[in-house]
């Protein structure tokens, strides 16, 4: 059994990430959101944290230093995430932290990656679109969609 | 009862805005909005600014008819419940976003049964005078199981 951190902005990150829990079964899970009043499906931990983008300096600083604590006092050995910021910074300290990380493009990204998976790809284990036409052979892959 | 929603993040005071025009023409139809952080006050329809997840789906199953910003969270909640959903896309170009995503969404997704683009605030009062003619999608699982879920759960299996 694995620790996995399932990391996923409110909205539509969420919904997708909450689609594909059927492939963490059996694993212990902790849910990291920006979202206040999301609660994980099974009562599982629930980390959140601050909303951020490129265009708030200040709010990407106050999630990442979020991100860090969380990940020091869990030590997840996966880190799934479906996006935004808050997984991008997820994927760079479970990567210093020597976790396997696993970045699945947002399926409302089908004409190009998101700001966040074209930065992250390349320190990603696993980097993935929901789209064919968008992967190539160096990455970002291609295994299917959440609809 | 119409149910809109433009999502966790921005407001959409153009669509929330044309809804609530229409709402003012059509007194009789009971119209609720999640308008998030917006600067327009609908006159003809009950409205939050943020509804808790829970109660934006209790809503969504109680609507007839759900009108939503081009967010793949909301429209994935809306073919899950199988309401038929006026999705309308938010631009960049109108400082609605940060990208065009939402455009790119609505391509893909209009030919689709049980969702309806409203390409413009125009289009929206359009389609809703026609509302009866709308009809819901197919069936989708309250979960996904295809190739992503088998791949993700099979590349996790491996790591010991």
């Amino acid at each position: 059994m694995k620790k996995i951190l399932l990391v996923a902005s409110g909205g539509g990150h969420w919904v997708q990430l909450q689609r594909l829990r059927g492939a963490f079964e059996d694993h212990k899970l902790l849910w990291m959101t920006t979202v206040k009043d999301y609660s994980s499906p099974h009562n599982e931990p629930c980390f959140i944290v601050q909303d951020a983008n490129m265009w708030n300096k200040l709010a990407l600083l106050k999630m990442f230093l979020q991100v860090a604590w969380v990940m020091l006092k869990t030590r997840p050995d996966i880190v799934v995430t479906t996006g935004a910021a808050p997984g991008f910074a997820a994927i760079l300290y479970g990567r210093l932290l020597g976790a396997r990380t696993i970045w699945i493009d947002s399926i409302a990204n089908g004409e190009a990656l998101s700001q966040s998976g074209a930065k992250v790809g390349r320190w990603a284990h696993v980097w993935l679109t929901q789209w064919e036409h968008l992967s190539k052979p160096s990455g970002p892959h291609y295994w299917g969609a959440v609809l | 009862m119409i149910f809109a929603t433009v999502g966790t993040q921005l407001a959409f005071d153009r669509m929330i805005s044309a809804l609530d025009d229409w709402a003012g023409r059509n007194q009789d139809v009971v119209v609720y909005a999640q308008t998030g952080p917006a600067e327009y006050m609908p006159q003809h329809m009950g409205f939050a600014d943020f509804l808790a997840p829970g109660k934006v789906t209790d809503y969504m199953r109680e609507a007839e008819l759900i009108v939503s910003h081009a967010g793949m969270g909301s429209i994935i909640t809306a073919m899950y419940l199988r309401k038929p959903v006026i999705i309308m896309p938010r631009k960049a170009s109108l400082g609605e976003h940060r990208n065009e995503h939402q455009m790119a969404t609505a391509k893909w997704l209009a030919n689709r049964k049980g969702i309806i683009v409203a390409w413009e605030a125009s289009d929206l009062a359009r389609i809703l005078d026609r509302r009866a003619q709308l009809e819901s999608g197919p069936a989708i699982s309250e979960v996904a199981d295809g190739a992503l879920v088998k791949k993700l759960s099979r590349y996790i299996q491996s790591l010991q």
